[in-house]
């Protein structure tokens, strides 16, 4: 039995327009046309969706969990967060 | 790795656990750990896509149009479940192929449950009421569980269960304010599916092989005794509210503890039909494989017209 083990997608779903297109699973498919049937089986089939990508898993570089060091910030970044100044709110 | 690395490791992952953050695909993880959650999604994708066969039976038999196409997209929503665990799993490095190979030679265990027959249209309303109560009951504790895929997919799973439970009642109601004979019906599905619904958490906790350990790496934030209990207390009431009798003349609440007590089901009839010598095993496996066979068809030539077949996946989800 070698016929079900098609390559992955991950799916992305937009609820509306203006929203940002979210990360909701993925899907095994043949090919990109049909992850997006797929993807809209598995992943709208009741809450309103105007659109999805779907992206080819191995396509997807990620950063390691394990690297940490990555997002660390070498020196004070502080000068960057709104919330550290003493500018009234309503700025 | 070092026995000494793998000690840090280990210190490192339980320390995590313990802080309450959720283990992602690519972190280091104990081999137990991810033994466990292979062995316990894979169980869990299986039942979905068996949980379709009981029910789906009934789709052309269902009484009125909108009963109809509410059974059908709850049993779509089940091979939706089954799907989703699958690649849950596969972030584990377990193939959706092999698991699938699995539950078509037989080997797989999924839930007692639906090893079950449905002889009449109140099953279809019982098990969506019952079963599926106790079916969240259970998944709403694994959404609190420590593997981020898993969980993610519980919660998903959850929120469409919301709508299995409450199809299923309203199916018993129509059944409970009926004639004579819709009410024997339903009660009669309520008893036959009482003990098998409260074999569905599991062994009790002390003969329960695994509950220590999935406890500590909150592979599960509950025990088997602890799901039951809270299914008990939530379902009783419910029951007794439509004039219906749970089947357990020791059921009754306990003032001491605030708990209902019952009787506890059978287990050794829980580990028969876990290892394959319940009512519909043989029948339900024999349906996946045609299900399996019939599609055959589809598959190649989706795989023809795209030029792949097989292909791995890599870990994400």
């Amino acid at each position: 039995m070698t016929d079900t083990q098609w390559e992955t997608y991950e799916v992305f779903h937009q609820s509306k327009r203006g929203e940002a297109h979210e990360h909701v699973g993925s899907v095994h498919a043949p090919d990109a046309q049909v992850a997006l049937q797929y993807a809209r089986d598995q992943f709208a089939r009741r809450l309103k969706c105007v659109s999805i990508w779907v992206v080819r898993t191995s396509d997807i570089t990620a950063t390691d969990y394990q690297d940490e060091s990555f997002f660390s910030q070498s020196t004070d970044k502080s000068y960057r967060d709104p919330k550290t100044f003493g500018a009234p709110d309503h700025l | 790795m070092s026995e000494q690395d793998e000690k840090e490791h280990l210190a490192e992952f339980e320390a995590r656990i313990a802080r309450g953050e959720k283990v992602e695909p690519g972190d280091w993880m104990p081999e137990e750990y991810r033994h466990n959650l292979i062995r316990m999604i894979g169980q869990h994708a299986h039942s979905e896509i068996v949980g379709q066969l009981p029910e789906g039976k009934w789709i052309p038999f269902a009484p009125g149009f909108r009963r109809k196409l509410t059974l059908i997209a709850k049993v779509q929503d089940e091979a939706g479940h089954g799907q989703l665990l699958y690649r849950a799993a596969e972030t584990l490095g377990a193939t959706r192929q092999e698991m699938i190979e699995e539950l078509l030679a037989g080997k797989a265990k999924y839930s007692n449950v639906f090893n079950y027959p449905t002889p009449t249209w109140a099953d279809v309303g019982v098990i969506g009421w019952l079963v599926d109560t106790a079916a969240v009951v259970n998944q709403s504790m694994l959404a609190q569980g420590s593997y981020g895929p898993y969980a993610r997919a519980m919660r998903r799973i959850c929120y469409e269960e919301a709508f299995h439970i409450k199809q299923g009642y309203d199916a018993v109601v129509a059944l409970a304010k009926g004639t004579p004979e819709q009410r024997a019906m339903a009660q009669d599905a309520v008893n036959r599916w009482w003990y098998p619904t409260l074999m569905m958490s599991g062994p009790p906790d002390k003969i329960s092989e695994h509950t220590e350990r999935a406890m500590r790496w909150r592979i599960k934030t509950k025990t088997n005794d602890q799901v039951r209990q809270e299914f008990v207390d939530l379902i009783v009431p419910q029951i007794r509210a439509l004039g219906l009798d749970v089947p357990d003349a020791e059921c009754a609440p306990d003032k001491a503890t605030g708990h209902y007590q019952f009787t506890r089901p059978d287990w050794n009839e829980l580990k028969r039909v876990v290892n394959g010598d319940g009512p519909c095993n043989a029948e339900r496996i024999a349906a996946r494989r045609k299900a399996h066979d019939d599609g055959r068809w589809v598959r190649e030539a989706l795989a023809a017209k795209s030029g792949q077949s097989t292909k791995t996946a890599p870990l994400l989800a």
